[in-house]
């Protein structure tokens, strides 16, 4: 059987046809909402239509860019979990998470870009904080100013996403080096899989200190600066962990149908689909346990997320739908559809389930990022469907490059026997 | 549960390497396997013989939504119509409230049902007495019962057996099902049938 994957010409059409949707979006935004012009003064966004839209254009790729990022990101955040527990099961289908988190380069230059677009144009209608004038009479604000500033923003954010995209790389070169020298005998092994612990763990450290803790809390929770939750973090992390695996799973379904990957079965596959189904409980977990308390405890400080976004008994918020859309598809439909061994073992339901949970999240970070930003005038357009696009394009641009470069088998991994016969 | 006095022809095993062709021998000459007791649970085995998904599963999930359906039902009607209270404000229908502990009952019911299930369909369960084809089922010895029909040759699938790996290969007439008793007490329901 074939390793090598020729990519399809169908798939390049797909690629460059959503890039460009994307890149003409972009410049759709570029020149109908003004990004560049100062924003209007803060509490006002309603009353000026034109910087409203600004504010729309740095919302929308803020959103877009973290998520799928982060989506990304979690596919080598797979690997070496699983590298660290000595999982043997995901070696047959290991090389595209890495294929996925080959992309964490690119879409990190790209999310940097947005980030640092945000706090060079002064974009307080994004991140309040990045008023210093405003912080200044702002005594909650004044005491997260160690925290969130522009110096130390900067500096986080390019540290994280070097890390990721080093400790990554140091990952997928030692994957790759297997390749080259055949059967590895039980020394060699033994050492290879150790030094794939050390860099595993390296990077689990990492992603514990970056993703799941301080990157949400930058580039998410500081939209609204004087509301804090300690769930958000891993509530993120968990967001973006079920949709890397959504996104695994759609592309070895994709390699399978176009009869590639020879060992994965739907052993495999099932058990991508639990990690699915389980992270999505996870997801749900973390969703109630931040919901619930602030409901109980009732402080106005903390509510003011939620009343911003469901509203209040009185009055439903804008944002009302959405939230109740996002907890059925997010939850309900994965706990009942996926919870049948059946259903993760079919190949069909399993990719339409991937796509709802993508979308899904999608949808949860839209909720994460717009009341905050463009607040109850949310819009959604031509430009909040062709900005995914351009992301999407990209992750199958470099997703493609990578596969389509390096052989689709691991084939002097040690563990690669414990794959193939791999069972539940 | 009276399953019936049938007859068998019970082969032991030493090696799950040996019983796993020897299952799909057996199958495969056309014997019908009454079951196979083993030590300790053997993946695959359940395959091996061709037994079909248990349905556990389905009565787990059956058991959950009875546990929902009654947290919800129960808090609600105590809290909006049977005695409403006015607790720190809240609604009296506060769902979010409930949340925690509808779950609990969920996992409660599905769990104490899923077992008590699992112990009835395995027959387990203190005053019930099963017939024990082998002592050593319980230790070293994987232990196949072939249900002998009125056209089974006994001599023929006995040295069957024999060719397959058995170590020790007998004929028993036993109740299939349980009984009331203790295993302290001797008390049988069946005739020993030795010497053949």
């Amino acid at each position: 059987m074939n390793h090598q994957f020729e990519l399809p010409s169908s798939y390049k059409k797909w690629t460059w046809g959503l890039i460009g949707a994307g890149a003409i979006a972009v410049l759709y935004g570029i020149i109908m909402f003004h990004p560049f012009a100062a924003p209007a003064a803060h509490g006002h966004g309603g009353a000026h239509e034109a910087a409203d839209s600004g504010t729309r254009f740095w919302a929308t790729l803020l959103q877009n860019s973290v998520f799928w990022l982060l989506v990304v990101n979690a596919a080598m955040f797979f690997i070496c979990v699983t590298t660290m527990a000595m999982g043997g099961w995901q070696v047959a289908l290991r090389r595209v998470p890495e294929a996925i988190s080959s992309v964490v380069p690119i879409l990190g230059i790209v999310t940097f870009v947005v980030l640092m677009g945000i706090v060079l144009f002064g974009r307080t209608d994004i991140f309040h904080w990045l008023d210093a004038e405003a912080v200044k009479h702002d005594k909650i604000l004044n005491g997260k100013k160690g925290f969130l500033n522009p110096t130390f923003f900067t500096i986080w954010s390019a540290i994280s996403i070097f890390m990721w995209w080093f400790l990554g790389k140091k990952m997928r070169t030692l994957s790759l080096e297997s390749d080259k020298n055949g059967q590895m005998d039980y020394a060699t092994g033994k050492k290879w899989i150790f030094k794939n612990t050390v860099w595993a763990s390296l990077y689990c450290v990492f992603f514990g200190l970056s993703v799941a803790s301080t990157i949400p809390w930058l580039w998410l929770m500081s939209i609204d600066p004087h509301w804090y939750s300690t769930m958000y973090s891993w509530y993120t992390f968990a967001s973006s962990f079920v949709s890397g695996m959504s996104l695994i799973a759609i592309f070895v379904v994709f390699l399978k149908n176009k009869g590639y990957l020879e060992y994965v079965t739907e052993e495999h596959l099932h058990d991508v689909g639990k990690f699915m189904f389980a992270f999505s409980v996870f997801w749900t977990y973390l969703w109630f346990s931040q919901y619930m308390l602030i409901w109980y405890s009732n402080q106005p400080e903390e509510t003011k997320y939620f009343i911003e976004r469901i509203g209040t008994a009185e009055k439903t918020g804008p944002y009302n739908t959405l939230f109740f859309v996002n907890l059925a598809m997010n939850f309900l439909c994965p706990l009942l559809i996926l919870m049948k061994r059946g259903a993760k073992r079919n190949w069909t339901l399993l990719t339409i389930m991937a796509v709802l949970i993508i979308v899904g999240h999608w949808i949860d970070f839209y909720q994460m990022v717009m009341p905050g930003t463009v607040k109850a005038h949310p819009k959604f357009g031509i430009f909040e469907i062709g900005i995914p696009m351009l992301f999407i394009g990209l992750i199958m641009l470099g997703v493609g490059k990578y596969l389509s470069k390096h052989s689709l088998l691991m084939k002097n991994h040690p563990f690669l026997k414990e794959s193939m016969i791999h069972h539940t | 549960m009276a399953g019936g006095i049938k007859k068998f022809v019970v082969g032991s095993f030493d090696d799950e390497a040996v019983l796993f062709p020897a299952v799909k021998n057996v199958r495969k000459a056309g014997y019908k396997i009454h079951d196979v007791y083993t030590p300790f649970p053997i993946h695959g085995l359940d395959h091996a013989m061709g037994l079909r998904e248990t349905s556990l599963h389905t009565a787990g999930f059956i058991f959950a939504a009875t546990g929902t359906t009654t947290a919800l039902s129960c808090i609600s009607w105590i809290f909006t119509k049977d005695w409403p209270l006015n607790i720190g404000g809240k609604p009296n229908f506060a769902l979010p409230a409930w949340i925690p502990i509808t779950f609990e009952l969920t996992v409660l019911f599905s769990a104490v049902g899923m077992v008590l299930t699992f112990c009835y369909l395995c027959q387990l369960s203190p005053f019930i007495k099963k017939h024990h084809f082998h002592a050593r089922a319980t230790d070293d010895l994987f232990v196949m019962a072939i249900e002998c029909t009125d056209k089974t040759d006994d001599a023929e699938l006995q040295s069957f057996l024999e060719k397959a790996g058995a170590k020790e290969i007998n004929i028993q007439v036993a109740e299939t099902g349980w009984w009331i008793g203790r295993y302290d007490k001797e008390q049988k329901l069946y005739r020993e049938e030795k010497g053949y």
